[in-house]
């Protein structure tokens, strides 16, 4: 080991932070920025299936609050972009890889959004399957990610919150309202649980993650952790998981779950889920539509420094 | 100005229904900024760049909070029990007083801009007199609205002139949005009975006071923007009147479909 391999190492096993400007590892470096970046699409990809709901949100209440968290989803894109850009790229570049297709973006973005109450269930279950494994990340070896992390987890507890009040909401409603919820909770009830990623045995970058400290609890586990944390609140609104295994386990103290459609997860990461396309393609759209007017803020910003120059 | 060719809208012949010109006056504000967030609405995940869709999404959102306290405010003035989503929700196209500028499609980046600095310069002078409303919860609300006007009209004005005077491009885009745009601006200023009943009544100002300073406004922006004010004499109202163009009952279909097909239910 060298003298920098030594130094790294030892902040990694004392429990501090990498910062920007300390010696890493290559690995350490790559991992970060496609970890992080990847995230990063993740939040702006995730604008379009709630973007989907805004002009048809059911009360003028439902859609600020709808608003103001995509907002703050883009907020979050932008802000992890710039944890990206202290390990060494520019956001364009990375975005670009995206729009290539060489990076990806969490595959739960790529199933559609097809009743009011998956407004509901994303803040629930997707936000909440964000969370558990975003808190993890507040623990995260790479101290601007894991600041990031501290911050995002705040305004997801409220993301989680209010889509689960949706839900509460159509629960005690008709019952037209409540099987609105129960249907789009049986649609996203198992690409949440894919969100976690495949089984620890089948996880290629995890055991260099948790040896780096970037990851610090397995798929598994934080897929268990989720589901025991979610089964009760399911419980409370009434509504039932597409699950016949699902039942508490009073040996392990945990519940125990049905066997993921594997076949399905690596589909969809592989770009055969039923929005890839479609997600892709908009955002790539929304970038080429803007070139223009990117361009034109260049070239004015360019004039207006030329005027100061002559000035 | 050359002579104006105003079309101003509603049928030959059939009296516009007055219901309480106080309401109505409310309800006529609250309008414009209920359509205006539903626009900005629409651009969200097909902003420029994400700072844009952070920015469009914010406006939107002042937009509309603006729109509900002043329909809940004008629910209460009508004291029929309807609440600020039965007045969002269940009134159809002709019963909508919104100006006709601010329903107009988003076109393009330049469109919308255009759109904005023209309904941004009126906003800011109208809260501006509204905040001396005499009815106290109006002032309020127009007092508040200024602040988010102000950023606004920064917001408009800041791209117009970065788009105007950009590329030859993002010119030409502009210039066209302008002209597309302009037949829709003296409807703002155009009063009618609720305006005047409203201005009688220390509610608000005379609309027609409110032009000068907008049009100084505005030229300014599109001078330093290097484009060219219009001269087109075609002038289009009657959105006050509820005679709408085209595109306001698509927008309403997308704004309240859920809330129809499920009438009455809580959200």
């Amino acid at each position: 080991m060298t003298s920098h391999e030594e130094r790294f190492q030892a902040l990694i096993d004392s429990e501090e932070k990498i910062e920007s400007t300390d010696w890493m590892p290559d690995g350490y470096r790559a991992t970060l920025i496609r970890q992080i970046a990847q995230h990063a699409h993740s939040e702006v990809i995730g604008m379009q299936p709630e973007g989907n709901w805004i002009t048809r949100a059911p009360s003028l209440d439902r859609k600020a609050i709808l608003m103001a968290k995509v907002q703050d989803e883009a907020g979050h894109g932008l802000y992890l972009y710039s944890a990206t850009e202290t390990l060494g790229v520019t956001r364009d570049e990375v975005v670009e890889l995206l729009h290539q297709g060489k990076h990806k973006y969490s595959s739960i973005f790529n199933y559609p959004t097809l009743s009011w109450a998956d407004m509901g269930t994303i803040g629930w279950l997707v936000d909440g399957a964000a969370i558990t494994n975003q808190v993890m990340l507040t623990r995260c070896s790479y101290g601007p990610y894991s600041r990031a992390m501290v911050r995002i987890c705040k305004e997801e507890s409220f993301h989680q919150r209010q889509g689960y009040e949706i839900l509460l909401a159509l629960c005690r409603g008709t019952d037209e309202q409540k099987a609105m919820a129960q249907d789009s909770v049986n649609r996203w009830w198992w690409p949440s649980l894919m969100m976690f990623g495949p089984h620890d045995s089948a996880s290629t970058h995890s055991e260099q993650s948790m040896n780096w400290k970037i990851k610090r609890v397995s798929n598994d586990d934080l897929r268990q952790q989720f589901v025991d944390m979610t089964v009760p609140q399911a419980d409370y609104l009434g509504l039932t998981l597409p699950d016949p295994d699902l039942q508490w386990n009073e040996e392990r103290g945990h519940y125990d779950f049905g066997s993921i459609d594997w076949d399905e997860f690596w589909q969809v990461v592989k770009g055969n889920g039923p929005m890839n396309r479609e997600r892709l393609s908009h955002k790539i759209k929304a970038w080429d539509d803007g070139a223009w007017v990117r361009e034109a803020a260049a070239a004015h910003a360019a004039k207006q420094a030329r005027k100061k120059e002559v000035a | 100005m050359t002579e104006s060719a105003i079309f101003s809208g509603g049928p030959q012949g059939m009296p516009i229904p007055t219901p309480d010109p106080h309401f109505a006056y409310v309800l006529r504000h609250a309008d414009d900024n209920l359509v205006a967030a539903q626009r900005y609405g629409e651009w969200i995940s097909y902003g420029p760049e994400l700072e844009e869709d952070i920015a469009l999404g914010n406006i939107g959102l002042d937009h509309l909070g603006q729109a509900r306290s002043l329909l809940a405010h004008a629910a209460s003035l009508e004291g029929r029990g309807r609440t600020e989503n039965d007045l969002a929700m269940m009134r159809d196209e002709r019963d909508f007083t919104n100006l006709l500028l601010i329903e107009q499609p988003n076109g393009d980046f330049a469109h919308t801009m255009a759109r904005a600095l023209f309904f941004d310069a009126y906003q800011v002078g109208l809260w501006q007199a509204l905040s001396d409303s005499t009815d106290a919860t109006l002032a309020g609300i127009a007092a508040k609205a200024l602040k988010e006007a102000r950023y606004h009209l920064r917001h408009s004005s800041g791209w117009l002139v970065r788009l105007g005077d950009g590329t030859e491009e993002s010119h030409e885009r502009s210039q066209r949005a302008v002209d597309a745009l302009w037949p829709y601006t003296s409807e703002p200023f155009q009063p009618d009975a609720v305006d005047l009943a409203a201005a009688e009544a220390g509610l608000g100002p005379d609309p027609s006071s409110l032009e000068s300073e907008w049009r100084s406004r505005v030229s300014a922006v599109l001078g330093e923007a290097t484009l060219d004010v219009p001269t087109d004499p075609y002038r289009r109202h009657g959105g006050r009147s509820g005679f709408h163009s085209e595109h306001l009952g698509h927008l309403l279909t997308e704004l309240q479909w859920v809330a129809r097909r499920y009438p009455g239910l809580k959200w």
